[in-house]
């Protein structure tokens, strides 16, 4: 494809390429003035405010329980409010609820797709989202009737043009918040099915999202293959901030408005697909592409532990609600609970 | 399907940096000075140059980084399985063994592919290397073939996989040269007018200080220390290391007498206080001593219009209305009289956010007046005073006896029997 000969819309492309120099330069401008600001702003490193901090001793970790039964890779995975029991679904198109601590399974589900990417627990226990990539996120009730099959109740609650790469319940079971592929993130009503309000400005795939709890109680943030997380503000839609990643293994963001700390190693190559925070902050859980789960000291920025026994990928990792343990998911089809 | 929907610059780039990585250390290996003693091997009648022994790799691994064996025979592993250090001894086999066979080094270019699937740009650059790097040609072929079988012995799916990545990686470090489109020019004013927009608004908005975010994020983490049962354990033990549920069982939603860490965590901050079951049912006795009880009663309701269903919206305002802002409503708040001037206009249209602006002058109001005097009140001290600290149970000492684990009641079982009840009653 080669550019148009026609006079006329040459003269079009010219004037287009003028207007885009145009609003290249502004853009540039802007963005530089933004950078002075936030540079004046920026008057320490985390690892200075965190010198007096006790270091950390030894880490002592195990796998705890191996939950299997799927069969093929994990892909997400979400814990119940109660502690113990968690959803994961699976390329298989299967999604199952367990009771992690006992280790049984507890309700399963087939999806009418594979490559089920995303999985939620609604707040109040009794019902599940999930979709992939039929681009739809679905609501099943959780029923006690063993003879009941799950997949006659479900609810299709959001419709995407791409595949769904995350959901998560807001605060209750009646609103649900998805990501996807087609660029957008989205807030639906889970009764209605309606769309409440949509996300735009990532340019490229939405890949995770994560509800950031504050008094206003209003913000959201989204992760996307154009290596921007974006901070988002539920009712109006708005992008209220951005931050751009580099080639950090896992980029902290904050209020601070910039990069506040980079986790990495030299020995560490392999990219991470899922992170976690303990509940005080202190420790950052990594699952690695390399089968392992790296925890970090957060406000030291050093790898404190290492933890093996994955076969392959760790494709998904939640701490559970009252920070007793984390679960990981991975595709060698099975999830383990460490503590 | 993973590779075609995630096939943009993004994923692209993830593997990247891996191979990027994966590449330092291996040119770290072959540094002359720190690098791994390497010699020549005698394998059959030919003499392999860069062999080394995977001894020998795992402890310059182990020194190097400053690693335990087991993570150094992990790295290793990786490095072999991706082809950027290959088994003399036995090809076939992609497994780094700390045992004497030796292995040399070869990055793990693909330059021989089968007949006529090379693109033009790539028959070009294949002749300029092959050229360049004669004297070893040949050995690069007999790797080539080798790695090549090896292949075939894997699934199909990681063998596609593998093909994808190293495909992905070469047209994106050497792309071929293409002809763009005017059209895009259009797509790229827009995504221009968006970030012009946002650097306007960010601009334009207040900012903190590093130091001072910092700082709050350090004081949080230490503040919650003592909650977080990976860092400090959990009493009387955490349930996933002993197998007793009691940790549990003492801290549910509404229990007789809550544990001191619970009632602690109310102090933290005012939105602790109204997470908690507990909490809330504790202030709002305190605020119905107080008489300003419909405060918190005002912010439930408002709490349940935000989060509920659409169809039941219009129907909650009025309710709110009714009860809390009408002219001698039964529960009247207290709201400045610009913000209940502008929610009483709101409530002609009702929507999802039309209480918040009330919501938020209320919530305020109970965070810088009631909730620092139920701080301070008896009511709070006496439920500190009685809040149970659990003793701490080691783990069984013998570690052939293990605990039953008990089941317990699915949350969907309790709806379930409450609204049997229900329909009984």
């Amino acid at each position: 494809m080669r550019s148009p000969p026609i006079p006329e819309m040459a003269t079009q492309e010219v004037q287009l390429s003028e207007t885009l120099a145009h609003l290249k330069t502004e853009s540039d401008t802007l963005k530089g003035k933004l950078e002075e600001e936030r540079a004046k702003l920026h008057d320490v490193e985390l690892h200075q405010v965190a010198e007096k901090v006790e270091g950390l001793g030894q880490f002592v970790m195990k796998t705890r329980r191996t939950l299997k039964g799927h069969g093929n890779k994990v892909l997400c995975m979400d814990w119940c409010k109660d502690k113990r029991r968690i959803v994961s679904s699976s390329q298989d198109g299967k999604v199952i609820v367990w009771d992690a601590f006992t280790t049984n399974k507890e309700h399963a589900v087939t999806m009418p797709c594979t490559w089920v990417m995303a999985c939620a627990y609604a707040p109040s226990g009794c019902a599940v989202a999930c979709g992939g990539l039929d681009n739809k996120c679905s609501v099943y009730p959780l029923s006690l009737d063993k003879n009941e099959n799950l997949a006659a109740k479900k609810k299709s609650v959001a419709m995407h043009t791409n595949y769904l790469s995350a959901c998560s319940f807001t605060n209750s079971d009646m609103q649900i918040l998805t990501s996807s592929g087609d660029g957008t993130c989205a807030l639906w009503d889970v009764e209605s099915g309606q769309l409440l309000q949509s996300f735009h400005g990532h340019a490229a795939d939405v890949l995770c999202l994560d509800l950031a709890p504050s008094e206003t109680g209003n913000t959201f943030v989204s992760g996307g293959c154009d290596k921007k997380a974006n901070v988002w503000d539920m009712r109006s839609g708005q992008c209220i901030q951005s931050f751009e990643t580099h080639e950090s293994d896992i980029n902290n963001s904050s209020e601070a408005d910039r990069e506040v700390a980079i986790y990495s190693k030299e020995s560490i190559i392999f990219g991470v697909s899922s992170v976690d925070f303990s509940l005080s902050g202190r420790l950052l859980f990594g699952g690695y592409n390399d089968y392992t789960i790296n925890v970090w000291d957060v406000l030291k920025g050093t790898r404190v532990s290492i933890l093996f026994g994955h076969e392959n990928r760790v494709s998904t990792l939640r701490v559970s609600p009252d920070g007793t343990a984390f679960c990981t998911g991975s595709w060698d089809h099975t999830l383990r609970t460490w503590a | 399907m993973t590779i075609n929907t995630l096939a943009k610059g993004g994923w692209h780039r993830d593997q990247m940096a891996c191979f990027r990585k994966m590449e330092k250390v291996i040119v770290a290996m072959q540094d002359p000075d720190m690098g791994m003693k390497m010699r020549n091997q005698r394998l059959l009648i030919t003499v392999i140059p860069h062999a080394m022994t995977g001894r020998d790799v795992i402890n310059w691994l182990m020194q190097k980084y400053n690693m335990c064996e087991e993570e150094a025979l992990h790295l290793g592993g990786m490095l072999v399985r991706y082809g950027y250090i290959y088994p003399l001894k036995e090809p076939r086999s992609l497994v780094l063994r700390a045992d004497e066979s030796p292995y040399p080094i070869y990055l793990a270019k693909k330059n021989i592919r089968k007949q006529g699937e090379l693109m033009e740009y790539e028959k070009e650059r294949y002749s300029v290397l092959h050229k360049r790097i004669n004297h070893t040609w040949d050995f690069v072929v007999m790797q080539a073939r080798e790695q090549l079988r090896a292949s075939k012995q894997r699934r199909k799916a990681d063998r596609i996989v593998l093909e994808c990545q190293e495909q992905a990686y070469w047209l994106i470090n050497r792309p071929p040269v293409s002809h763009f489109v005017c059209v895009c020019v259009c797509v790229c004013t827009f995504c221009l007018c968006l970030q012009i927009e946002f650097c306007r608004r960010a601009l334009g908005r207040n900012r903190v200080k590093s130091s001072i975010c910092l700082e709050g994020f350090v004081k949080y983490s230490e503040q919650y220390l003592s909650h977080d049962p990976i860092m400090q354990g959990c009493l009387p033990s955490n349930p996933w290391i002993s197998d007793d549920t009691a940790h549990w069982t003492m801290n549910t939603e509404v229990v007789p007498i809550p544990s001191r860490l619970r009632v602690e965590r109310w102090s933290f901050s005012f939105m602790e206080l109204l997470n908690d079951a507990m909490g809330r049912r504790e202030f709002m006795t305190y605020l119905e001593k107080e008489f300003s009880a419909e405060n918190l009663c005002f912010w439930q309701a408002c709490e349940d219009i935000r989060h509920g269903e659409n169809s039941r919206i219009v129907e909650k305002v009025e309710e709110v209305y009714k009860n809390f802002l009408a002219p001698g409503a039964a529960r009247w708040v207290n709201i400045d009289s610009k913000t209940m001037d502008k929610t009483l206009k709101g409530i002609q249209h009702p929507h999802r956010f039309v209480m918040d602006d009330a919501q938020m002058h209320i919530y305020f109001l109970m965070k810088k007046d009631s909730f620092p005097r139920y701080l301070k009140s008896d009511l709070y001290k006496n439920m500190l005073a009685k809040a149970i600290v659990p003793q701490e149970v080691k783990k069984s000492v013998f570690p052939f006896m293990r605990r039953q684990r008990h089941s317990s009641p699915s949350p969907a079982q309790a709806v379930a029997q409450a609204s049997e009840e229900e329909g009984r009653a």
